[in-house]
C-alpha cells in the first residue's frame, strides 16, 4: 500500500510499504477513506519531537471502513464505517475507567521507555513517535487499529467524510480545551492560535456559552475564519496582545485562556522570542513557550489556563512564580477523544455544527508531502488539509 | 536597486551566507578590534569596533536560526548605515588612515547593496488565497449567526473532574 513516511526533518515521502496485518486478537484493519494533516504532525515534520525513526508512517486523523477484525473484536464487523481516535486505549485500566483515555496505562507498547522519560507512561498514539508506542499512522491506504474493540467511533452512513473526520482529533480537542475552562456565562475566553484546533476551540467556547471569545493569530484568513465563529480578533503582528486583552476586559484580563499554538510559537521580535530561538538552535531548550508566558501574564488572577497546544520537553524562563501567586489553574493534556466523541457526533447529527468548514485543501495521498509544507507555511490560504488515498 | 529580484530560494541561501558573514566579521571585530580598526582607518575607535562586533554576532545568530530572516536582514541594513556613517567620519582630511576608510566604505556599500537586494527579494509575496478573504469570513460551520448559537450546547454537563473548584468560581455562578 502507499503511505506517507517520515524520513527526517522536513522529509516526508509517499512510499510503497507492506499492508498491515492483524497482529493481535483485539486488532482491526481499516481501509482508509479520508485522513488529515494535523498541527501536531508539523512538530514531527519540523523535528521538534524526539523519538521518531526513519520510515515511520505519519498520521493520526483517520477514518474508513473496517476491512478485517481480530477474533476478540465482537462489536465491529467488515464494512462498518468508523472514525479512529488518535489516542489508542484499552478501556479497562484504572485511567480508562476514569475516562482519561490519553493516559491509558496499557496501550503504549513502549511503556518502559515512556515510564523512564515521563515518569509514568501515557497512551499509545498513532503515527506519533516511539515514546507513544511507535504505532504506524493513518496517512496511508490501510491502518492497523490496536485495541480496536474500544479504539473507534462508529459513525452512520449518509454523512460525508469531511463532516465526520475531525471527530478523530481536532473537534474533540477544541471541545476539551473549552471544557477544561468550565465556562461560566460571564466568562471572557481568550484563545491563542487560529489554526484548526483554535477554530474548534472558538466554536466550542461559543456553544458552551462564553460571553466573549477573543482569538489571537496573525494569518489574515485564519483571523477571518475566527470572526466567522463569533470571535473578536487580535492580530499579534500588528497590535499588543496584552494591551488589547486588557482593554477588552476593562483592565481585568480574561478569566480563561486557551493555548492552541504549542511549542512552535512565533512572536514579533520580542526579547523572549529571540532568546527562545537562540536557545532552541543550540539545543538548550526544546520548546518556545512565548504563548504560555503571555497567558500567565494577562490571565485574571484565579483564572484558568487550558493548554491543548503540544509541548515536547524543556521550557525556559516560564514565570511560574507569577502563576503561583495569581493562583492560576492549569489544565492540559492530549485529548481523551472518546470521552467526548459520542456527544459531539450527536451534535453534528443535530446540525449544531458542521466541522467541514475548516477544510481548505483536499488532495490525493501522493500529494501529501507537498501539503505538509503548504500547511506549515500557511501558503495558498491553507488551514486544513484532507487527503484521500 | 536594478529591480531584478533574486529567486526566493537563492535569497534564503544568501541570507544564510550573510548570517555566517556577520558572525565571522563580528568575531574579528570583537576579538581583534585593533587590527580591524587599523585596516579601516579607524584607530582610536577600538571600543566602538568591538561593540559593532557584538551587533554583528547577534544579527548573525538571528539570521541563522529564524525561519523568517527578513527582520534580521533589516537589522543588517541598519547596521550597514551605522558602519557607513562611522567610516564617512574617517574620511575627514585630518585622519591619516583616510584612504583605508575610503576603501572600507566602498566595501560596506557593496555589502549593503547585497543586504538590501536580499531582503527585498524575500519580501513575502502574500500567498494567493484559494478563495477570497470574504469567503473565510463566511465559514462559520454553524447553522445560525454566532450570536444566536451562544450557549446552544449548554445542555452539556461539565464532568465533575473538569469543574472549577468552588472557591474559584464567580459569586452567584452557575449552580449544579
Ligand atoms: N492536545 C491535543 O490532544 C492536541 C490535538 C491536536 C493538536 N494539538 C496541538 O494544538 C496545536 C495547534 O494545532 P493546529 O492544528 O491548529 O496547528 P497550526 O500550526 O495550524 O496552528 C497554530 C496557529 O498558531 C498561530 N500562532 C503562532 N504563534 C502564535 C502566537 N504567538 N500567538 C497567537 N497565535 C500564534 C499560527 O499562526 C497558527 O495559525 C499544536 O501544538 C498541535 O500539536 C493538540
Ligand atoms: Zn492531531
Ligand atoms: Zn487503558
Amino acid at each position: 500500500m502507499r503511505a506517507l513516511r517520515w524520513h527526517g526533518k522536513q522529509d516526508i515521502r509517499c512510499d510503497n510499504v507492506p499492508d498491515p496485518k492483524i497482529e493481535h486478537p483485539r486488532d482491526a484493519i481499516i481501509k482508509v477513506t479520508s485522513c488529515a494533516i494535523c498541527g501536531s504532525d508539523l512538530h514531527l515534520y519540523d523535528g521538534f519531537m524526539p523519538g521518531m525513526e526513519n520510515g515511520d508512517i505519519m498520521g493520526h486523523e483517520t477514518m474508513g471502513i473496517v476491512e478485517e477484525v481480530g477474533s476478540e473484536v465482537s462489536n465491529l464487523k467488515k464494512g462498518d464505517r468508523v472514525v479512529i481516535p488518535f489516542t489508542i486505549f484499552c478501556g479497562e485500566c484504572d485511567q480508562c475507567r476514569r475516562g482519561n483515555f490519553s493516559v491509558c496505562e496499557r496501550s503504549n507498547r513502549n511503556k518502559s521507555l515512556a515510564d523512564k522519560v515521563f515518569g509514568h507512561t501515557t497512551a499509545g498514539l498513532f503515527g506519533y513517535t516511539h515514546l507513544t508506542g511507535g504505532y504506524p499512522g493513518g496517512q496511508a491506504e490501510y491502518l492497523r487499529v490496536p485495541f480496536a474493540d474500544r479504539t473507534h467511533i462508529k459513525v452512520p452512513l449518509g454523512i460525508p467524510d469531511e463532516t465526520l473526520l475531525f471527530l478523530s482529533d481536532i473537534f474533540p480537542t477544541g471541545w476539551q480545551a473549552a471544557v477544561q475552562c468550565d465556562i461560566q456565562p460571564d466568562d471572557t475566553v481568550a484563545i491563542w492560535g487560529c489554526g484548526p484546533v483554535g477554530q474548534f476551540a472558538i466554536r466550542s467556547a461559543l456553544l458552551l456559552g462564553a460571553k466573549h471569545v477573543i482569538a489571537i493569530d496573525r494569518v489574515p484568513e485564519r483571523l477571518a475564519m475566527a470572526e466567522a465563529g463569533g470571535a473578536t480578533v487580535i492580530d499579534f503582528s500588528k497590535e499588543s496582545v496584552v494591551e488589547r486583552l486588557n482593554e477588552l476586559t476593562r483592565g481585568k484580563g480574561p478569566e480563561k485562556c486557551i493555548d492552541c499554538v504549542g511549542l512552535e510559537a512565533h512572536a514579533t521580535a520580542t526579547i523572549d522570542s529571540m532568546y527562545d530561538r537562540a536557545k532552541q538552535a543550540v539545543m538548550l531548550e526544546t520548546d518556545r513557550p512565548h504563548v504560555l508566558r503571555e497567558m500567565m501574564y494577562v490571565c485574571r488572577p484565579a483564572g484558568t489556563l487550558s493548554i491543548p497546544g503540544v509541548y515536547g520537553g524543556l521550557l525556559d524562563k516560564v514565570p511560574f512564580g507569577m502563576a503561583m501567586n495569581k493562583g492560576l489553574t492549569f489544565r492540559m493534556g492530549q485529548t481523551h477523544v472518546n470521552r467526548w466523541s459520542d456527544d459531539l457526533l450527536r451534535r453534528i447529527e443535530q446540525g449544531q455544527i458542521d466541522p467541514s468548514f475548516v477544510i481548505t485543501h483536499k488532495v490525493g495521498l501522493e500529494e501529501g508531502p507537498g501539503m505538509y509544507k503548504t500547511f506549515r507555511d500557511k501558503l495558498d490560504g491553507c488551514i486544513k488539509v484532507v487527503l484521500t488515498p | 536597486m536594478s529591480g531584478r529580484r533574486i529567486a526566493p530560494r537563492q535569497a534564503q541561501a544568501l541570507a544564510q551566507g550573510l548570517g555566517w558573514f556577520s558572525i565571522g566579521l563580528g568575531l574579528a571585530e570583537l576579538l581583534a578590534p585593533h587590527r580591524v580598526a587599523r585596516a579601516t582607518g579607524l584607530q582610536g575607535h577600538e571600543r566602538l569596533v568591538a561593540s559593532y562586533g557584538v551587533r554583528e554576532i547577534a544579527t548573525g545568530i538571528g539570521l541563522l536560526t529564524s525561519r523568517d530572516p527578513a527582520p534580521w536582514l533589516w537589522g543588517r541594513v541598519g547596521g550597514d548605515a551605522l558602519d557607513l556613517g562611522t567610516l564617512a567620519a574617517g574620511l575627514r582630511p585630518a585622519n591619516r588612515g583616510r584612504e583605508r576608510s575610503g576603501v572600507a566604505l566602498l566595501a560596506v556599500l557593496g555589502v549593503a547593496a547585497l543586504d538590501l537586494a536580499c531582503v527585498l527579494s524575500l519580501r513575502p509575496s502574500r500567498p494567493r488565497l484559494p478563495m477570497p478573504l470574504a469567503e473565510y469570513r463566511r465559514r462559520s460551520g454553524l447553522p445560525r449567526p454566532p450570536g444566536a448559537m451562544r450557549g446552544a450546547a449548554s445542555d452539556f454537563v461539565v464532568p465533575e473532574d473538569y469543574r472549577t473548584p468552588e472557591p474559584l468560581r464567580p459569586w452567584g455562578g452557575k449552580a449544579a
